[in-house]
């Protein structure tokens, strides 16, 4: 194994699968039956973090625009098409959760960068990317669901309204902005609360590093208001893009049950 | 030649792979109250939404004045065709928000008085106006849906079985609204329904629809009279499903 490529902390490792192996015995004693997940996802956690964590080392070394970009888009595919999953019933899912993940992780992260608050480098980039990325999935995923439910929910009061001569953007309006308030609802409240209820693993992870608490507040706060701006822009375009699949040009409503 | 309001041609539609309407072919004149009856999925409705292309019709079937709908602006087309649904639908809100609706997509205000009288025409007290919908009886909410139509001025008026989720009282008071509303307005409409006594008090014309196609049409007193051998008086008599 190359120098540079570690893995001094493996005893550590292992004494904290001590833990892992408690919960399973739990589940076994109270007849949980998720012994087996507990261990695979043990198993899965280690191989796949292990792995990224040989990717970014790889990477930071390399440091190059287009490896970022690259990673970057791997990121975003694996976001749109986990969301996408998520959206039965959405016509056209995995492409409205693609694009609008896209949409609002690049609006993010272009700004941070563009207003200097981080560098376009591996190092810092990839880690803020993850977080971008993945809180824009769980964005995507809730409105995306919502909207399909106000959309099959409230189909007579939408079709009252499109027979008043509304267009299928004036008679959803109402219940799209429920589904756009539902999918910033989450991260707006840990905002509020952040500190107080949860010391946020951005945080908790710089002063296990050793680095002071002063200097790990002023990165969560960042941090916060980062994905506040990523779960507004992710919302708007899902919101946006999926109610289009529910509307004809002819101003229509179209539900697959229909 | 009189032009009729609505002139249906050789519709067929098809839903989901299954033909839903086969061959329709219906003429309504100006001020004509015409009765659409029929089973259950017999595609009552379904016709009823192509009129106002809530279901997109086949270009060419259908005729509006002379002109093939699929040729106006959709907007402008169901402003000027009016529909009421089984279910009232209404928005949250007031009463008066509800009425104003329809204007206010096409940039119009209404006056306070411009909403009494729409309220007064559907039979509702002016004090409604700031009531919430919420509070609302099921026939107080179908004759707030049927103002909050009427505030378009549509002609025709489409009725998509409005008084079927209603009981007897507010079915009967709601029927009398209607009645009075094509004395007072003239207004065209086409009603599905499945009440006899509705179509036998209203109708002018009645279409009975059976998988798709219409299986008799006639005079309502000619096709339900007590020596009727046709199709809709088996109908009304439970013989046809």
């Amino acid at each position: 194994m190359p120098e540079n490529f570690p893995l001094d902390q493996l005893s550590r490792i292992v004494a904290a699968l001590a833990l892992v192996f408690l919960a399973a015995i739990i589940s076994r004693w109270q007849k949980l039956d998720l012994e087996k997940d507990i261990l695979t996802a043990s198993v899965r956690a280690f191989i796949q973090l292990i792995a990224i964590g040989y990717a970014l080392t790889l990477i930071f070394a390399i440091d190059n625009p287009p490896a970022i970009l690259f990673l970057l888009t791997v990121m975003t595919l694996i976001a749109g098409y986990t969301s996408g999953k998520r959206g039965r019933g959405v016509p056209r899912s995995g492409r409205v959760a693609l694009m609008s993940i896209s949409f609002g992780a690049a609006l993010t992260l272009g700004l941070l960068v563009a207003l200097g608050v981080f560098q376009f480098s591996a190092q810092q980039i990839i880690p803020i990317a993850g977080m971008v990325i993945g809180n824009s999935m769980n964005v995507c995923s809730l409105v995306m669901g919502r909207v399909r439910d106000e959309v099959n929910g409230r189909a007579p009061e939408i079709e009252a309204a499109l027979a008043l001569g509304a267009t299928g953007r004036q008679a959803s309006h109402r219940y799209l902005r429920a589904a756009l308030h539902a999918g910033m609802t989450p991260i707006v409240d840990s905002t509020k609360t952040v500190g107080l209820i949860q010391l946020p693993g951005a945080m908790t992870g710089m002063i296990l590093a050793g680095a002071s608490p002063l200097e790990a507040v002023q990165l969560q706060i960042i941090v916060m208001y980062m994905l506040i701006g990523a779960a507004a822009f992710t919302g708007l375009a899902t919101v946006w893009l999926t109610y289009r699949q529910f509307f004809t040009a002819n101003q229509q409503l179209a539900l697959p049950s229909m | 030649m009189i032009i009729p309001r609505f002139q249906v041609q050789n519709l067929s539609l098809e839903r989901n792979g299954r033909l839903v309407l086969r061959d329709v072919n219906m003429v309504v004149a100006a001020g004509e109250i015409v009765c659409l009856l029929g089973p259950s999925g017999s595609g009552k409705s379904s016709l009823l939404r192509c009129l106002n292309r809530l279901t997109e019709p086949p270009p060419g079937t259908i005729f509006l004045d002379g002109q093939d709908i699929t040729t106006i602006d959709v907007l402008a087309l169901r402003r000027r065709v009016g529909m009421v649904f089984q279910k009232p639908a209404l928005f949250p809100g007031t009463v008066a928000e509800n009425i104003a609706y329809g204007p206010q997509l096409d940039g119009r205000t209404l006056t306070s008085d411009e909403i009494t009288e729409l309220m007064a025409l559907a039979d509702l007290p002016p004090d409604y106006a700031q009531r919430p919908t919420s509070e609302l009886s099921g026939g107080e909410a179908q004759r707030v849906s049927i103002a909050r139509t009427l505030a378009n001025h549509p002609d025709p008026l489409l009725l998509d079985e409005p008084t079927s989720a209603l009981d007897p009282a507010a079915r009967r008071h709601v029927r009398g609204t209607i009645e009075k509303l094509r004395q007072e307005l003239g207004l065209t409409v086409i009603w599905v329904t499945h009440y006899m006594e509705e179509v036998l008090a209203v109708a002018d014309w009645v279409y009975l629809l059976l998988d798709g196609r219409i299986a008799d049409e006639g005079d309502p007193e000619h096709l339900l009279g007590p020596e009727s051998h046709h199709k809709t008086a088996e109908f009304a008599a439970g013989y046809l499903e």
